[in-house]
């Protein structure tokens, strides 16, 4: 029999440092992560070596999916008291006779990429959840009801600072992307980014 | 970790049973948990890396400036078409002035276009390697600690200066996707071609696509 009782306690370990760990790295992320929202069609950008940052305010950006379809969006401008969204709702309201409420338009400025015949805009701003996803059908742009052009003439005319954005899938048609760059042109812009993703290619001089 | 220190007081009325007089334990546990699981979360939702874009000058519709001459000699036909294929041509096709030039079919590999373009470019595209060469190790007379804009003014004159570089032409025929367009500037971009722009397909080479496919007047690139 031994002499010492030995204490039936649990071993404890001290958690704090831990603890004091995790809270950091947690806050770390929290006060660096944006928040993307999400968009209107999956995009599969193509590769490209270059490596300029793409420019996050007084920009507006035309998606074209997989399917050859446009989805549209703008930033609010270049701060919170310029209101670019609204002011872009609303005109395109009166162009179209689609009336919105003051409500309507300011939900609508919280929101991110669309992409839905004007009669269906409303909907869509009330929609909710998967209902919402559903209804991102792509934006005409044929020749008799080119919608997507009134969404970038009235885009020009509420944020003439604003770039061209063009991100499009891979798998896209150029026909597509060449109507689209026609448009816009037609509007007075020349210079586009092409949103791709980085790919490092190394070449050396040939002997 | 927690304790809550109480007052003592004084050694009245001995008789009372005291509570013994241990530190106020709180049970972290839970909290540790949800900022374990908000952690996981933010990490794995941080996307670090920003989107990028390349930038690319469509040429102006306003008909107002003349065209600017161009040296037949130094033009390079570039023809998209389907599946991505490719087919190159030099100069210019002018069926009154005898045969159409032939086609040479090649790809988006790195032997394929990209060879073409590094060797017609040779000069240009040496210059430059050498400069930024030179920049990243320190040697002659550039400092590895230029300002950005100052390469990038640098590397822009020798552009300009180019005289004898290949002038490309883009045509996209049919069938080709949005990603092909921008592998071909990317091309650009990796051979530092000067000059290049993307126009629409004109009539005659529409024919000499069409005699391609069915593989007249085309050959394989060496």
């Amino acid at each position: 029999m031994s002499k010492f009782k030995i204490a039936h306690k649990a071993p404890s370990i001290d958690m704090t440092p831990m603890v004091d760990l995790f809270f950091l790295l947690l806050t770390f992320f929290m006060l660096t992560t944006s928040f993307r929202p999400q968009e209107a069609a999956q995009v599969d950008t193509p590769n490209s070596i270059s490596g300029l940052l793409a420019p996050e305010k007084n920009v507006f950006t035309i998606y074209i999916s997989k399917d050859n379809k446009a989805f549209f969006n703008i930033d609010n401008g270049q701060d919170s008291t310029s209101h670019v969204r609204a002011a872009l709702l609303k005109n395109m309201g009166d162009y179209f006779r689609v009336p919105f409420t003051a409500d309507e338009i300011i939900k609508f400025e919280k929101l991110a990429s669309f992409g839905m015949p004007m009669k269906d805009v409303k909907g869509w701003i009330n929609a909710e959840g998967s209902a919402r996803d559903r209804m991102q059908t792509g934006i005409p742009m044929d020749s008799l009801d080119n919608q997507l052009a009134m969404w970038v003439h009235f885009a020009r005319l509420n944020n003439p600072a604003a770039e061209v954005t063009i991100k499009g899938d891979a798998k896209s048609e150029y026909k597509t992307v060449k109507k689209v760059f026609d448009m816009v042109q037609d509007k007075n812009i020349d210079k586009f980014n092409l949103t791709t993703i980085m790919d490092k290619v190394e070449v050396k001089p040939l002997k | 970790m927690a304790e809550i220190i109480e007052n003592e007081g004084g050694g009245h009325k001995k008789g009372k049973r005291r509570a013994k007089k241990h530190p106020a334990h709180i049970d972290m546990t839970p909290m540790v948990d949800l900022a374990c699981l908000l952690l996981t979360f933010f990490m794995l939702t941080t996307a670090f890396s920003k989107p990028k874009v390349m930038e690319i000058v469509l040429p102006s519709k306003k008909k107002t400036e003349k065209p600017p001459e161009v040296d037949d000699s130094r033009v390079v036909n570039i023809i998209l078409a389907e599946n991505d294929q490719i087919f190159v041509y030099n100069g210019m096709a002018d069926p009154t002035k005898g045969v159409l030039p032939t086609l040479v079919k090649s790809n988006y590999s790195k032997d394929g276009v990209r060879k073409i373009l590094l060797e017609r470019n040779k000069d240009l595209f040496e210059k430059i390697y050498y400069y930024n060469d030179s920049l990243t190790r320190g040697l002659g007379k550039y400092k590895a600690n230029q300002p950005k804009d100052s390469i990038d003014r640098q590397v822009r004159r020798l552009r300009t200066g180019d005289k004898t570089g290949p002038i490309v032409l883009i045509k996209a025929a049919d069938g080709v996707t949005y990603g092909n367009l921008v592998d071909i500037m990317d091309e650009m971009a990796i051979a530092s071609i000067a000059r290049y722009a993307v126009i629409d397909l004109n009539y005659v080479e529409k024919k000499m696509l069409s005699d391609a496919f069915a593989g007249k007047n085309v050959e394989n690139q060496q």
